[in-house]
């Protein structure tokens, strides 16, 4: 199995709420603990990295958080400005094409030009030879992907706009990115999921997405929130025999452990149904009992994302 | 009446909103199938429920069309309609914007070109916004035939609110094209709004996308045209039911720190375009009441000696004071929600420990959505 520490472009992916801006992030701390340098591209100006880390938001630039570890928030606006301003063949009239309230308009009315400029972004960021003036290079460029419709849109839009232009350099650079997204050696994804009926569901259907219809490699599905198995049915049967006799701190004990002894078993049977629907590796991440996962939590979580 | 009952009295249209993987499906089918217990003709259109709950109440995959939840299974839980009726349909965004074309379409001919048209293919599926919108076209439609007493609209997930109340303008305003108009002819009004280099650009932006990428765009919207009034009337008309006093925008959200933000936010959002905000329903919410230790209370020692074992006890208590600090922080976190909404619109729904696939399951949480506050701590504390 393809190992996603290895890639130069990795799409942190899955349904919503299940933890793909946490585990981005503790990918990304990982990596840089192995010594490479990673930046973690946020798309839909969540801030999340720059929250976690009690740094100014960071919007369109590349900002260190820690040793081998940048953020960026990346918007199609900005995105769009800077390709013009590359692409254009005199900078000067890229610089006041990009300026011009003309592009405000195009980025707003041309389906999916939003999602291609983002990717576009993405790509440039992953580049040995940065298109970027003095562009630093990074050995892994982490993206924090929309939930699953959205996201999935977002690795389709090169192929679309390589259909949709039959010739011109529209066409030519989408394909470009295209293959550069299904190339198995440079770019890969991951599928975050929990151990729920829903999101188990959708991990299936997205690596179906992934691999078959986009071609994009995917290299691991992270199970996240796992129980811990502190009780055995054993210890489950012995706590539950005696909660009719006990109350107070002692019943709500017993109720929290029993609580979590389903849980733990239900967590067991989401990840027996994932393993059996998905044909990429399964790693499971433990639940943080955590009022709020700050760095202290990520770093817990980057200690087992490497394992 | 109390909880969700009062709520959306008086109310024909329930949107639950918020962001994804709070639980949204599921809230919205059980608001429908307790409003359906309690006497009333309910709808609940929705998007992509769980399969095994789809299952559990003879739901076919997509239809765009509504079905009824067979009235068989109301009865096997022990439960009395009186008259109420669940219907639930499972919503076609492609189908919809196809419908909507036909609908629209002065002429057979024109219709076929749109429907065609290979970016019309792409937009339709993909265009963000579009799911949003045809979520509403279809809750418009159904509010029109006047079928049902009351109308439960699943929205589809969205990270910011504003992708969701915004998709309307959105649309109609990629349908009307304008911007792109200019490109197509870049001369005249083109030149005066963008003034000095325009004609210098445009050549640039032909160059960077090839000719015909700028004509499948154009014919795209020379083929939609004759067709925006209809479109512009339309969304006008489903912006009027969202503001409508007998809608009830309900706002579903997870006890942690950020699905608490970002409900904060769509509320403001929703105050801010003079919405209808019902209130905000919180899930997955460990309660303080059950898992209260009081003062002076020793739990491992009196555990130990219930169960005759130290080091269950200890672990037993171990697990307890994890489950205690989740329960400090839901409470920490509802408070601040509470207080943001200046009134006691906000329903907790507790943590179940198995997730919910059948009709049992949905009344099992509408047990808490439909409780008074007091009864719904009771409940907690006797879980």
């Amino acid at each position: 199995m393809a190992d996603p520490f290895e890639k130069r472009l990795l799409f942190v992916t899955g349904k919503g709420g299940v933890g793909k801006s946490t585990l981005s992030l503790a990918i990304g701390m990982a990596a840089a603990e192995r010594g490479k340098r990673v930046i973690v591209c946020e798309v839909a100006s969540q801030e999340h990295a720059s929250r976690v880390f009690r740094r100014a938001e960071v919007g369109f630039h590349e900002v260190e958080m820690r040793d081998g570890l940048w953020t960026i928030s990346i918007d199609p606006d900005h995105s769009l400005r800077e390709y013009l301003t590359i692409q254009a063949p005199v900078r000067a009239m890229g610089e006041m094409l990009s300026r011009s309230r003309v592009f405000t308009y195009l980025t707003a009315a041309t389906p999916g030009l939003k999602e291609l400029v983002t990717i576009g972004k993405i790509w440039e960021l992953a580049q040995l030879d940065r298109k970027v003036r003095r562009g630093r290079k990074y050995d892994l460029v982490i993206v924090d992907a929309p939930a699953t419709g959205h996201g999935i849109g977002l690795l389709q839009t090169p192929r679309t706009f390589a259909t949709i232009a039959r010739v011109g350099p529209i066409r030519s650079q989408a394909e470009a990115l295209d293959a550069y997204i299904t190339d198995h050696g440079l770019t890969g994804a991951v599928i975050v999921a929990l151990p729920e009926e829903m999101p188990v569901n959708e991990s299936e259907l997205l690596e179906t997405e992934l691999t078959e219809e986009l071609g994009v490699a995917v290299d691991r599905v992270y199970m996240n929130g796992i129980y811990p198995e502190r009780f055995s049915d054993g210890d489950a049967d012995r706590l539950e025999a005696v909660a009719g006799s006990v109350d107070g701190g002692a019943r709500a004990a017993v109720r929290a452990a029993l609580s979590e002894h389903r849980r733990a078993r239900a967590h067991r049977h989401q990840i027996e149904r994932l393993r059996s629907l998905v044909a990429a590796d399964v790693a499971t991440l433990p639940f943080i009992f955590e009022p709020e996962l700050g760095v202290e939590g990520i770093e817990l979580l980057a200690a087992e994302v490497a394992r | 009446m109390t909880g969700v009952a009062e709520l959306l009295r008086g109310k024909d249209v329930c949107i639950c909103a918020g962001s994804g993987g709070v639980g949204k499906t599921t809230t919205s089918a059980a608001i429908a199938a307790g409003m359906a217990a309690r006497g009333h003709r309910v709808a609940v259109l929705t998007i992509d429920p769980a399969k095994r709950l789809a299952d559990s109440l003879g739901l076919p995959e997509l239809g765009n069309v509504e079905r009824r939840v067979d009235p068989s299974l109301f009865e096997a839980e022990g439960i009395e309609t009186e008259g109420g009726e669940l219907w639930a349909m499972m919503l076609d965004a492609k189908a919809t914007f196809d419908d909507l074309i036909a609908k629209h379409a002065p002429d057979a001919e024109t219709r076929d070109r749109i429907l065609d048209n290979r970016i019309y293919r792409q937009i339709s599926n993909a265009l963000a916004g579009s799911q949003e919108y045809m979520a509403m076209e279809k809750l418009f439609e159904l509010h029109q035939e006047s079928r049902y007493d009351l109308l439960v609209l699943d929205t589809p997930p969205s990270r910011n609110a504003l992708d969701f109340l915004d998709a309307p303008r959105r649309l109609t305003q990629f349908i009307e094209g304008r911007s792109l108009q200019v490109f197509m002819r870049p001369t005249g009004l083109g030149m005066k709004l963008f003034g000095r280099g325009t004609s210098m650009m445009f050549s640039v932006l032909r160059r960077l996308t090839g000719v015909d990428l700028l004509e499948d765009i154009s014919e795209f919207f020379q083929a939609f045209s004759g067709m925006v009034g209809g479109f512009q009337e339309r969304a006008k008309r489903v912006n009027e039911l969202l503001a409508d006093r007998r809608t009830s925008f309900v706002v579903v959200c997870g006890p942690q720190g950020e699905p608490i933000e970002e409900a904060v936010y769509f509320h403001r959002q929703l105050v801010e375009a003079s919405l209808p905000f019902g209130g905000v329903i919180v899930n997955k919410v460990h309660f303080d009441s059950e898992f209260a230790v009081q003062e002076g209370e020793d739990p491992a020692a009196e555990l130990a000696e219930a169960v005759g074992d130290r080091d269950l006890a200890e672990r037993a208590v171990a697990t307890l004071d994890d489950y205690r600090a989740l329960a400090a922080r839901d409470r920490r976190n509802i408070e601040r929600l509470t207080a943001e909404m200046r009134a006691r619109r906000v329903i907790q729904v507790p943590y179940l420990d198995e997730d919910v696939h059948d009709l049992a399951g949905l009344m099992e949480i509408n047990r808490y959505l439909f409780a008074t506050e007091p009864e719904r701590e009771a409940l907690a504390a006797s879980r």
